[in-house]
């Protein structure tokens, strides 16, 4: 709403500025002799030219701002722009006005309105990049320090997540229960266990990591889950060769395997399998999870079990809201999410 | 000899409390194992154990929400990782309860409390049917609402539920597709039910507020709530106040 009163404010601004300037202009042409009719349609016609010059670089660089090495074309741009308005009025105004007198007055003062028309155009060009480039500036600001926030909260999530009962518990009981008839695996847990919560508490949120070591992780996370229900859980893991290295968020698939273990194995008592696919298309690595749920007892909301987070986080990162699907059908819940690859 | 009943979903934590049991041998005898509280509730109506050692966290209905289907619960003691703060409000009303992972000690503890209290069971019925009330007004059972339609057990989220009326010792739950019976008290649902969205509007009824077109006046003192579905309620004068604070009327 603000940003909205701004600039039309500022656009009402713009206007008078143009009023005046004709103004300016139809005097000026009156104060050589010619007749009212003659200087009023000079000036207006000019300034109507000069105004279309304007908004169009005005409304260029609210799309499109020059990198440092393009300031040359914004030059050319502005000389090109105040050559056709000079142009157009030496067409133009003769049509509408005709005197011998007035003619040879405008031939002559051909250099001089390029010159202003320049001028003018120059002086729009730069406030508009100046005040685009600060309102981008602050919105860059704006998306970065939340995504800071944001990624703060993660950590704080995934470490309590982590230290919640339900997993480290229960792991915990399970170790217990392997220490009376198998030791050896027992020892084995501990490892995972603990390799799994070392990689969640020393990763760093901004940073990219390799697929590969995501993987690795969330590996862990499913084996110890197996230890817990071998008896139902299969996982099925796809990766081809050159979507290893593609690099995405760091503990980003997490909370969607989280999401596929909650409803499809702490909330099914049959066999079940969660899968996990990763490919590359196009200049996007796309990762889809699979897990099925009960519709009987639980229902997917908005988005589906809670993922709100990841979308969030994948907007604050990229700047898109088109990062994350869900599907459900057939009792299947499906989260497919895509990481621009740079 | 007391006959006991492990419901767990995890084969590995039913294979401690099995292995720490093997030392009560002689009083206390495994009948059986459940993975989840639908066996669970199968094995109790079969066998009407004594003592049942129970999971909280279990796929599709919860350990308390197992109980709530049994007709003479047996005595409990809860094998839990659900934190410890929320199953306190529960512990004067469970035999115990043992905090996953739980040392043989701890479990010993757990047993010998049990046995020392064993002789009279009727006490033991009383004790979780209380902690049942208890549970119910715990925040993590408003969501739904779990009844027994012949042998099978239906789900009902809270949010299908258009009303409650008082049968006898039953209460009828009313939604769009039908009503279903359930053994437990008004009171009962008047905790468990979120305020915001439930109201005891009479003796006999709770109604959700969603629900309600209108309300219009009838006989002396008295009103009556028209539901979406058709269904006129009456409200009482105390009812009626109730309705217009919730709706801030």
């Amino acid at each position: 709403m603000a940003i909205s009163q701004t600039t039309s404010r500022i656009y009402g601004g713009l206007g008078a500025c143009a009023v005046l300037w004709a103004g300016v202009q139809t005097y000026i042409v009156h104060s050589f002799g010619f007749i009212w009719y003659i200087a009023i349609t000079d000036g207006i016609v000019n300034t109507i030219l000069l105004s279309a010059a304007c908004w169009l670089i005005n409304n260029n660089l609210r799309y499109y701002q020059p990198g440092k090495g393009s300031y040359v074309n914004l030059f050319m741009w502005c000389v090109s722009l105040a050559g056709i308005c000079t142009a157009g009025c030496r067409w133009i105004i003769p049509y509408l006005s005709m005197s011998s007198a007035y003619m040879l007055f405008l031939t002559n003062s051909l250099t001089l309105r390029f010159c202003t028309d320049f001028l003018a155009l120059g002086w729009m060009a730069m406030v508009s990049m100046l005040y685009y480039t600060q309102l981008d500036h602050k919105e860059t600001e704006k998306r970065k320090s939340e995504a800071e926030k944001l990624a703060r909260d993660a950590e704080l999530y995934n470490l309590r997540q982590q230290l919640q009962p339900h997993f480290l518990f229960n792991s915990l009981n399970s170790i217990n229960a392997l220490i009376g008839f198998k030791p050896e695996k027992a020892r084995k847990m501990i490892h995972q266990l603990s390799d799994f919560l070392r990689g969640t508490l020393k990763k760093d949120d901004q940073l990219l990591v390799p697929l590969v070591d995501e993987l690795q992780h969330l590996n862990l996370y499913l084996d110890i889950e197996k230890v817990r229900f071998g008896h139902r859980l299969e996982t099925e893991i796809s990766c081809d060769n050159h979507c290893e290295e593609a690099m995405l968020p760091s503990l980003l698939l997490q909370p969607i395997v989280e999401n596929a273990i909650k409803f499809g194995l702490y909330d099914t008592t049959e066999k079940v399998t969660i899968s996990i696919r990763a490919e590359i298309d196009g200049s996007n690595l796309v990762v889809m999870v699979q897990n099925p749920y009960d519709p009987q007892t639980t229902r997917p909301k908005g988005t589906g079990f809670g993922l709100r987070g990841v979308q969030r986080r994948l907007y604050l990162l990229f700047a898109r809201n088109d990062l994350m699907e869900t599907h459900q059908n057939d009792n299947i819940f499906t989260t497919i999410i895509k990481i621009p690859q740079v | 000899m007391k006959r006991v009943l492990v419901i767990d979903d995890e084969p590995l934590a039913r294979m401690v409390v099995l292995e720490y049991l093997q030392d009560f041998a002689d009083q206390l005898e495994v009948i059986q194992e459940c993975n989840d509280g639908f066996e669970g509730l199968k094995a109790i109506q079969q066998h009407q154990p004594d003592l049942v050692f129970l999971d909280v966290q279990m796929p599709k209905i919860n350990g308390f929400e197992m109980l709530e289907l049994v007709d003479n619960p047996p005595s409990v003691i809860f094998t839990t990782a659900f934190d410890e703060y929320a199953i306190k409000a529960f512990e004067a009303h469970a035999v115990d309860y043992l905090l996953k992972p739980f040392s043989k000690d701890r479990f010993n503890k757990a047993i010998e409390k049990y046995l020392a209290q064993a002789p009279a069971p009727a006490q033991h019925v009383k004790k979780t049917e209380d902690l049942l009330e208890a549970v119910a007004s715990s925040p993590a059972q408003h969501e739904r609402i779990v009844v027994k339609t012949g042998t099978k057990v239906k789900i009902i989220p809270v949010q299908d539920v258009i009303y409650l009326q008082a049968d006898d010792d039953y209460v009828s739950v009313f939604t769009a597709e039908g009503s279903y019976l359930k053994n437990k008290t008004m009171n009962f649902f008047e905790q468990m039910l979120d305020p915001r969205y439930f109201v005891r509007v009479h003796r006999s009824y709770i109604i959700a507020i969603q629900q309600i077109t209108r309300i219009d006046p009838y006989e002396k003192d008295s009103h009556l709530a028209i539901l979406k579905s058709g269904a006129k309620i009456p409200v009482s004068k105390t009812g009626y106040v109730k309705l217009k604070g919730v709706l801030g009327i």
